[in-house]
């Protein structure tokens, strides 16, 4: 169900790179620059079996966060969010299904990919790729990124309040 | 009063850090979330620590009571295409209250990348471990094999490296065209030996891959280029070795074949010595005991493999004999070759060192290899001039000095680039057309002997 604000989906449209926060091994967090999409209702982001790692932890610990900070990444937004929600990794096909799931959204705001995609033969194993799918769950929101004054803070319908 | 800690992450990580405009300050909530916030920051190098502003409500207060992770990431937008200039620094530690508003963190442990350092090919090819390693956990999860793939056309061309067949032909169209300019041309010999020739030199490819596999020389080379570093296709799992084995085979069954039939076509013994001679020396590039490469003597191999050798076998295929303009003809063309292995083998060189592979660019300095460039390319054009003075070769065949400038490009290009792998690609690029347009122009030549001719 989508419930995020508009000032938060215009934000994760626009954003070039989001950071995705994830739970390590040893409960730590951890944070990777990732260019998020998102598909109306859930957040999707992917990596390259290369990298990985965050992959790994997403399956030990599904709770992640993703920020969006930049306001160059955010092409001139100054606002700022961070969602938290729980992930799911899409790998039966390491090998297309992100193609059918992504593709599209990810050319939208990376247009140099599909140069990329025509030499595959040369980065094999960059797209051998997962799909980090996000179900948002809560929502902090700062009116012109200001941190210093408190966030906004919405949670979708049916979850922990904040 | 106590002393200030030490710092526990090296100072230039604190330093990388300092140079973002704010920070991205994350940790795992009560409730079992990770949080994430953007905040100002100053570093204090001399204590080691990084100082936040505390963000203000509840939900994005940070708290001193367990690990947090700061971040400070960059990219640079490039309308139309997507981003660039891709940074990160991350630094891991415990912050604690330090009043007024602000935490701070001693980090432990730090982490980052910045593609003007490491450029994102290498770090790509640093993490091919973790790609195997995490394919292979999804394949036990799974229950079933789930491999990299490529089609069928990508992979066969990438586990021959297909487009380096220009080095076979030329030196066997130039054979063809030497015996042709002295009267005798078979339509039909000439296409096998151009088919039996590529056979040959895709099955040393795929033999000098899988040894080179099995040695640790391509896992060893991080920096692979699409002209240098060898296929990776057993690397990134692409093919098994059963597999790959499987393909040389038919390969050099296909090349045997035709040599053979060759062979009895034209009833010539030196051909079959010339064959055995070829493929000897093109497996024993990397294969034990021989291992040419790894005692310094793969250029003069792969000299004589893909131009006395090839350029003398296609020749006797016409004539039935040898004779000394195919040999002349051969050895500018055997020098240019070797020097497209040569140059290419300049960004190898680490990987080849730490495999045991002592390459002429592991063996010697920079200046002694760059040097040796330019003075044996410089041979390779001399030899044509002076083939043509001594008039074995036709006079047309100058024509091929036509190609020199591009020699100097060449050396101008690897005295630059010499230590950035990436930036030697195009070098390398120019350096194959070397060979390839001084062939091609060497076979204009001919051609415009072979017309010029009368008619007996």
């Amino acid at each position: 169900m989508a419930w995020l604000s508009q000032p938060v989906v215009r934000l994760l449209d626009e954003a070039l790179v989001g950071e995705l926060t994830v739970i390590g091994a040893g409960g730590q967090p951890i944070t990777h620059p990732l260019i998020p999409l998102y598909d109306g209702e859930r957040i999707l982001m992917h990596s390259s079996t290369l990298f990985s790692r965050k992959l790994e932890h997403i399956k030990r610990n599904p709770h992640v966060s993703v920020a969006l900070t930049d306001p160059i990444a955010l092409r001139g937004l100054p606002d700022r969010a961070t969602i938290q929600g729980t992930a799911r990794i899409i790998e039966d096909d390491p090998h297309s299904q992100w193609e059918r799931l992504i593709l599209d959204l990810w050319r939208k705001k990376e247009p140099v990919i599909d140069a990329f995609l025509r030499m595959r033969v040369a980065l094999p194993l960059f797209f051998e790729r997962a799909v980090i799918e996000i179900t948002p769950q809560r929502c902090l929101y700062w009116v012109d990124g200001d941190t210093s004054r408190t966030p906004v803070v919405t949670t979708a319908p049916g979850e922990r309040a904040a | 009063m106590g002393r200030s800690p030490a710092p526990r992450v090296e100072a230039r990580q604190l330093d990388k850090l300092a140079g973002y405009p704010f920070v991205v300050v994350a940790w795992v909530d009560d409730a079992g979330y990770p949080m994430s916030v953007a905040t100002d920051f100053s570093i204090d190098a001399e204590r080691g620590v990084v100082t936040l502003r505390q963000p203000a409500g509840e939900a994005a207060a940070i708290p001193t009571d367990r690990a947090v992770s700061v971040l400070g990431s960059h990219i640079r937008p490039t309308p139309g295409q997507g981003y660039d200039e891709r940074r990160y620094q991350q630094l891991w530690g415990t912050a604690a209250d330090a009043g007024e508003g602000s935490v701070v963190v001693t980090p432990t442990r730090a982490w980052g990348w910045d593609e003007t350092e490491v450029p994102f090919f290498e770090y790509s090819e640093r993490s091919v471990p973790q790609s195997r390693r995490y394919l292979a956990e999804l394949s036990r999860e799974k229950g079933r094999i789930i491999r990299p793939r490529l089609s069928a056309g990508w992979l066969f061309l990438r586990t021959t490296r297909l487009p380096f067949l220009s080095a076979t032909a030329v030196p066997v169209l130039l054979g063809i065209a030497v015996a042709a300019r002295g009267g005798t041309f078979d339509l039909g010999l000439a296409l096998l030996t151009v088919i039996g020739a590529a056979l040959a030199h895709l099955a040393i490819n795929v033999s000098n891959d899988i040894f080179d596999t099995l040695s640790g020389a391509d896992a060893a080379n991080v920096t692979p280029t699409p002209f240098s570093g060898g296929s990776r296709v057993l690397l990134y799992d692409l093919l098994t070795l059963r597999q790959l084995i499987a393909l040389d085979l038919a390969l050099l069954g296909g090349a045997a074949a035709i040599g053979l039939a060759l062979v009895w076509a034209t009833g010539s013994a030196t051909l079959l010595w010339i064959g055995i001679a070829g493929i000897a020396l093109g497996i024993g590039y990397t294969a034990p005991p021989v291992k040419l490469v790894y005692r310094g003597l793969g250029e003069i191999g792969v000299a004589i493999g893909f131009g006395p050798i090839m350029l003398l076998g296609a020749y006797v295929v016409q004539t039935g004999s040898l004779s000394w303009e195919a040999v002349v003809a051969s050895i500018p063309v055997a020098i240019l070759v070797a020097l497209i292995l040569y140059v290419n083998e300049i960004p190898d060189r680490v990987g080849d060192a730490a495999a045991g592979k002592g390459t002429l660019p592991v063996r010697l300095p920079q200046g002694v290899v760059t040097g040796v460039y330019l003075a044996a390319a410089g041979l390779a054009f001399a030899v044509v001039v002076v083939g043509v003075i001594a008039r074995v070769l036709p006079v047309a065949t100058l024509l091929a000095l036509l190609a020199a400038p591009l020699v100097w490009q060449v050396y101008g290009g690897i005295r630059r680039y010499y230590a950035q792998p990436y930036a030697l690609m195009p070098v390398m690029g120019t350096n194959i057309k070397v060979h390839l347009y001084v062939g091609l122009l060497l076979l204009a030549g001919y051609g415009v002997a072979i017309v010029a001719t009368p008619a007996p």
